[in-house]
């Protein structure tokens, strides 16, 4: 296609065999087409022999139609799923450390228990939060902790499953 | 201690016999030590074949598998060896020409040690093959040797590698020859499974066109769907064009034949494509070199695309209508629900278009590369297996070298790789001893894999090397003189051997064809020669240039019928 399509975000959901080299297969059918993967977790499937990958990617829809298709052409590829329109559950975990005295400790908690945050490591200095949720909810975590002084994010990637007795 | 039967490498051959293997075609080096010694120890009936270079073990296991439908096998070391094989890979690959490529390699526990003559060759060449093995136990070489087979010849076919670290090859076979495969991923039979409501919606879509036109591809060969072709294109009185690598599938001096499409496609065909109200094309990916300008392609017309790859579907342009799967399979099914198109006016059209502009030239005025093929298709009747190089003299072989069947066609399409004409012939004659075999080349490409001169002689092989010698890279500089103000650059092959010198160094024949009026006679005596290569180095003009052409990336209807009065803006298309 000559004409360019505006961006989209897509949550592709990728089972594959769990082989050596299956990821350089997978990551050059995006790099070849010029496309970054955003984010992506692997791990093994409920059959050890399979994984599960999901990939957050977002471009000009046609061309993620065309690397969807020649995903599903790699040989250790079982299926391919974008997930982007269906009713699915897309969750991710952040860990937020953070620079934060004792005064500005008690904000900092009132701030972690609204958005249902776990402390999971605290000293005289700094505190490290960790998050799930969607996507947009750690963006929004991340935006009301502006004010103190972050000094890490590391965030897992979406995973994403299918609702109801639908299969990811 | 009792050693026992059969080590990796002799495991290896037994499976490569068992899957029909005949040819083996490579080179020697440390890494596949086991596996030459396994040809030494073993009975088979596979023959292997020593070349001289790798490249030209791939390209011959190509020739082989284009023009018998088989795949061959390709054996180098590891390192340089397996690094040599990657344009003859990518050749095949863009191509789906099914073989199987087999590198040794460095000891499993030296891997990613920079060991001497390492290569991470699955890691080059996984962008080019179908599918790609580590062996890491000896015990699975049954089960990855037949999934590599499966894999490379169903669905599109195409290259698969098979990376054997030389513990593996060389250490003791204890496992069954008989195991299953395991491939959940892969299921090549669906293509076999058609969507009658898809074949529904295509005749009727069908039904409704006045000038439909075919675009048969290298699809349909592949699908030996030759005789559906034939009844779908008879029964609807509709036109076929072939593409590059479609030649000969639907028979080219049949009256409702047009040639081949695209960038130096007959100006018929590409008439057709423009004025068609319906395009359906069976097993053809829509090659840039076919559309040109893709938002301009078909604008009129509703497009139909059968083809077995979905990822190949709305990748180019978009279509009204597509069936996944087999060719053969769907235009069997397809068969059954058409009639007779109102197409006559049609077909009365596009005839004028065949007297009005026919592929021609000029006989005087020193020897054309047209003339030459031309008068070689008349000797041969038309029944040689043609392989080609890349470059001018392909486009007027494609053009004046009338392909009635399919499998006598070999040429590289897609990657357009120099060098495969003449080893690609020593595949083809070796899995065709009793048919004629050309390979038609410039002296460009020739001179890549010349050295190959040495396998035909060993072989005995009665190949015809037909080289349209122009001491110029003629096609590119053909653009360099339409679009860059004839300034040439790197294209003046000053300095070419003589090649009948050369053919005679190497033991073979050579003939110098210099006249136009010595064609016949010299073409005569070459298709005469008996048991072994014969060489014809015809000097050709040096500066003719290939008509009709699309500048790349233009519409189809900006076709230069012949050459241009007025200076051409540099193509910004593909290439």
């Amino acid at each position: 296609m000559t004409q360019k399509n505006p961006v989209s975000q897509h949550t592709l959901s990728v089972y594959v065999a769990n082989k050596p080299g299956v990821l350089s297969r997978i990551a050059q059918t995006f790099a070849r087409r010029g496309y970054n993967i955003e984010s992506l977790v692997v791990s093994s499937g409920r059959n050890e022999q399979f994984s599960r990958m999901t990939i957050g990617v977002s471009g000009d829809p046609d061309m993620l139609e065309q690397i969807i298709k020649q995903l599903m052409k790699l040989i250790d590829v079982v299926h391919c799923i974008d997930h982007t329109f269906d009713d699915s559950v897309v969750k991710e975990l952040g860990l937020v450390k953070m620079l934060c005295s004792p005064q500005e400790r008690s904000e900092a908690l009132q701030i972690a228990e609204h958005f249902g945050c776990k402390t999971v490591d605290l000293t005289k200095t700094s505190m490290i939060l960790m998050i799930t949720g969607s996507s947009q909810k750690i963006d929004a975590l991340m935006e009301v902790l502006s004010k103190f002084e972050v000094i890490e994010l590391v965030r897992t990637g979406k995973v994403v499953m299918a609702r109801g007795d639908s299969t990811t | 201690m009792t050693t026992p039967e059969l080590d990796g490498a002799q495991a290896l051959l037994k499976c490569l016999d068992k899957e029909g293997i005949e040819i083996i075609f490579g080179y020697s080096g440390g890494a596949v030590l086991p596996i030459f010694d396994a040809l030494e120890t073993l009975e088979t009936n596979i023959k292997f074949v020593l070349v001289r270079h790798e490249q030209g073990a791939v390209h011959m296991a190509d020739g082989y598998a284009r023009s018998t439908g088989k795949p061959a096998c390709v054996l180098v070391t590891s390192g340089p060896g397996a690094a040599n094989t990657i344009s003859g890979i990518l050749t095949a690959h863009m191509d789906s020409v099914p073989m199987i490529v087999i590198t040794g390699q460095q000891v499993t526990w030296m891997l990613g040690k920079d060991a001497f003559q390492e290569a991470d060759i699955l890691g080059i060449s996984m962008p080019i093959v179908k599918h790609s093995y580590l062996v890491k136990e000896t015990n699975e070489i049954p089960r990855i040797a037949s999934e590599a087979f499966y894999i490379a010849t169903t669905g599109r076919p195409g290259p698969v590698l098979i990376d054997i670290p030389k513990d593996i090859s060389q250490g003791p076979f204890t496992g069954s020859m008989d195991q299953p495969m395991d491939l959940p991923g892969y299921k090549p039979e669906s293509a076999f499974d058609i969507d009658h409501e898809a074949i529904k919606q295509i005749a009727a879509a069908l039904k409704l066109s006045t000038r439909p036109l075919i675009l048969a591809g290298h699809g349909a060969v592949l699908a030996h769907a030759e005789r559906e072709l034939l009844q779908f294109a008879e029964t609807l009185n509709a036109p076929v064009t072939g593409t590059l690598l479609g030649k000969g599938v639907f028979p080219e001096s049949h009256a409702l034949a047009l040639g081949m499409p695209g960038m130096h496609g007959t100006a018929y065909a590409n008439k057709a494509l423009v004025e068609a109200d319906l395009i359906i094309a069976i097993g053809s990916r829509f090659d840039d070199r076919i559309i040109g300008q893709a938002d301009k392609f078909g604008r009129n017309a509703t497009i139909i695309h059968i083809d077995i790859d979905p990822a190949e579907l709305n990748k180019m342009i978009k279509v009204d209508f597509q069936c996944i799967g087999d060719a053969k399979a769907i235009l069997a099914e397809l068969n059954q629900h058409i009639s007779r198109l109102d197409s006559d006016p049609w077909i009365e059209h596009l005839d004028q278009y065949k007297q009005k502009y026919p592929l021609s030239y000029q006989v005087h005025g020193g020897l054309k590369m047209q003339h030459v093929l031309d008068e070689l298709y008349d000797l041969t009747d038309g029944k040689a297996i043609m392989a080609t190089d890349v470059g001018q003299h392909q486009m007027w072989a494609a053009q004046f070298y009338k392909c009635d069947k399919p499998w006598q066609w070999l040429t590289s399409g897609g990657a357009g790789t120099m060098g495969f004409g003449f080893p690609a012939a020593i595949g083809a004659q070796l899995g065709c001893p009793d048919d004629v075999v050309v390979a038609v080349v410039g002296d460009g490409g020739f001179q890549m894999t010349l050295f190959e001169l040495s396998t035909a002689v060993l072989e005995k092989l009665p190949i015809i090397i037909l080289v349209l010698n122009n001491h110029y890279l003629g096609m590119v500089r053909q653009w360099q003189e339409l679009f860059f103000d004839n300034r040439e650059s790197g294209v003046d092959l000053d300095g070419n051997p003589d090649c009948v010198k050369l053919a005679e160094a190497y033991g073979a024949t050579g003939y110098n064809l210099k006249r136009a009026a010595d064609v016949r006679k010299i073409l005569s005596k070459a298709l005469a020669h008996k048991g072994g290569p014969v060489l014809i180095n015809a000097e050709v003009v040096k500066t003719s240039n290939v008509f009709p052409m699309i500048p790349a990336g233009a519409a189809l209807e900006d076709m230069l019928i012949e050459p241009p009065k007025t200076k051409l803006a540099k193509p910004t298309g593909s290439t």
